[in-house]
């Protein structure tokens, strides 16, 4: 097997509060590769977008190492692009200004950065917006644009957290087979955070499922569906084999409670 | 010709959107009223202009004190410009400070916040035995009333960036420079502005405060005279052009902000009235 790109080995993260310890990442251990899809799929609280902000070198960890390309993180690593939940653009710059950002931070040549930016705008169908500020966009507008500011200096890996966690479904839809094809095209490194089971199968070429508070590897789940995949594939069997399988996993970990299981819950009720 | 007339239509709907017609007509007509009440009220009720001069009165003597209200009234607006402007470099450089320096917040900050206790106006006596009776001491006053709004907006503005906002600038390799410059006072203007508002007015009052404790010119000064003398129609006159002076020296900021942070959610609410 090839050298992992990003490897995460036994990684710890405890809060200390007045109850005491309270692990928030639990020895996680995992490797993407490079050019790989990988999503961390669990519920909420499960201290995956901690693990992400790890990842990233922008919170610290109390055990364990992560490794990125060679390089050991110990402080912010910077050859990468994060989108977060919140489109989080910069609501003083315009579209294109908001990508310049990367140029004008990291010393980059402007002019390419805004060819590229807007090459990536008309990808994302965005051309012509460039002059809007954000507030003169919708949800689903201004995270294609937090898409393009994390590409636009065409780092080699995308983290991103809960990305489309704040969309309407629709919308949502349209992103995922965007990023598909963004990624397809670009070959980027993703590591993918939600706590979609549709989001992460379609998605991914390996889900990562975590177990509730603490957060560990419950599971590793490989995807093995053609690619470029299309809506239609969510209502295949496999697919649907793939999200049962998970499903079942939170159901065994009590994240989740089929009809089936009410009584239990009517009994604990009782019993207090 | 019809279409002339939809054409014309057309640019007055325009032109008074473009000068937001509908933004200064309510106002304007409500001062005109109250003026035409106040002017009846003096008729009907045959009230003496030493108590309450007419509104013609207060215009007439307006137009024949001109030539000796103008350079007063200019050299009060010096002295707000001036404070403010203190205020605006001073205040800004210690919410810097107070935002970047453990220390100094720690030393500097409770005590700022709780000498605001303090009526400063109570100190004005003291700036006239240190200063003398020149144009410092009111600049000082000014100063001291107007420049407390600005620390205390800065420093919030500057502390209320989201978390992501640093993260993002740190994954792109920010150093401390370009996170203040690029990210942290951009994201603090709408505060910033908001203290400059509370600024401005506060310093026309520091001047006016100033100018009564001890002054040989000002439109404060002149006040006081025409106060000793029962020309009541002149200190109303007085009053009015300061009056003027504070509204057109609020508007000027207010304009500043809505050219500068028209990103900001409180611009977008003069442009998008709820239906």
């Amino acid at each position: 097997m090839t050298e992992p790109f990003l490897s995460i080995d036994g990684v710890s993260k405890t809060y200390s509060t007045r109850q005491g310890e309270i692990f928030a990442v639990d020895d996680v251990s995992l490797d993407i590769p490079e050019h790989g899809f990988v999503s961390l799929l669990g519920p909420s609280g499960c201290g995956k977008s901690t693990l992400l902000l790890m990842c990233a070198g922008l919170v610290s960890r109390t055990a364990g190492a992560i490794t990125i390309a060679d390089t050991v993180i110990e402080r912010p690593y910077t050859d990468l692009g994060i989108v977060f939940q919140d489109s989080n653009l910069l609501d003083w710059r315009r579209v294109i200004d908001n990508l310049l950002i990367q140029a004008e931070i990291r010393g980059l040549d402007k002019s390419a950065i805004r060819e590229r930016g807007l090459e990536l705008l008309d990808m994302v169908g965005l051309a012509g917006y460039e002059h809007r500020y954000p507030y003169e966009l919708s949800g689903g507008m201004r995270q294609r644009v937090s898409i393009c500011r994390a590409l636009v200096h065409n780092p080699p890996l995308l983290l991103m957290d809960e990305p489309f966690g704040a969309l309407d479904a629709l919308t949502r839809d349209q992103l995922n087979l965007d990023l598909q094809d963004i990624w397809l095209d670009s070959q980027k490194t993703v590591l993918f955070v939600t706590h979609s089971i549709t989001e992460a199968v379609f998605l991914s070429d390996t889900v990562i499922v975590m177990t509730p508070q603490p957060g560990r590897v419950g599971a590793v789940v490989e995807i093995d569906l053609p690619r470029p995949r299309e809506f239609a594939i969510r209502e295949t069997s496999e697919f649907g084999t793939y999200t049962k399988q998970i499903r079942g996993l939170f159901e065994q970990w009590g994240v989740l409670r089929d009809r089936g299981r009410v009584t239990d819950r009517t009994t604990i009720r009782e019993m207090d | 010709m019809a279409s002339n007339t939809d054409r014309a239509t057309r640019d007055m709907a325009w032109l008074a959107r473009r000068l937001r017609i509908d933004d200064w007509i309510y106002p304007t007509a409500t001062i005109v009223a109250f003026v035409v009440l106040w002017d009846v009220s003096v008729r009907i009720f045959n009230v003496k202009t030493v108590v309450l001069p007419s509104p013609g009165q207060v215009y007439d003597s307006l137009i024949a004190d001109w030539g000796e209200l103008a350079p007063h009234m200019l050299f009060t607006i010096y002295e707000i410009v001036a404070g403010f402007a203190l205020s605006v470099v001073i205040g800004i450089g210690l919410a810097i400070a107070i935002v970047t320096w453990r220390p100094i917040e720690k030393s500097i900050y409770p005590i700022l916040v709780g000498s605001q206790v303090i009526p400063k106006i109570a100190l004005a006596p003291l700036f006239v035995i240190w200063f003398g009776f020149g144009i410092e001491p009111k600049i000082l006053i000014a100063f001291l009333i107007a420049f407390f709004p600005v620390v205390i907006s800065t420093v919030v503005g500057l502390r209320s960036l989201e978390i992501e906002k640093l993260y993002l600038a740190r994954s792109m390799g920010a150093s401390e420079l370009q996170m203040f410059f690029k990210i942290k006072l951009p994201n603090a203007m709408p505060n910033v502005f908001a203290g400059l508002k509370l600024s401005i007015t506060a310093a026309v009052i520091g001047a006016i405060v100033g100018e009564y404790i001890g002054a040989d010119r000002g439109i404060g000064r002149v006040l006081l005279e025409a106060n000793g003398d029962m020309e009541t129609e002149l200190l109303f006159a007085g009053i009015v052009l300061l009056s003027i002076t504070g509204v057109i020296l609020f508007l000027i900021i207010d304009g500043l902000e809505r050219v500068m942070i028209r990103w900001h959610v409180s611009q977008r609410l003069r442009e998008q009235p709820m239906p």
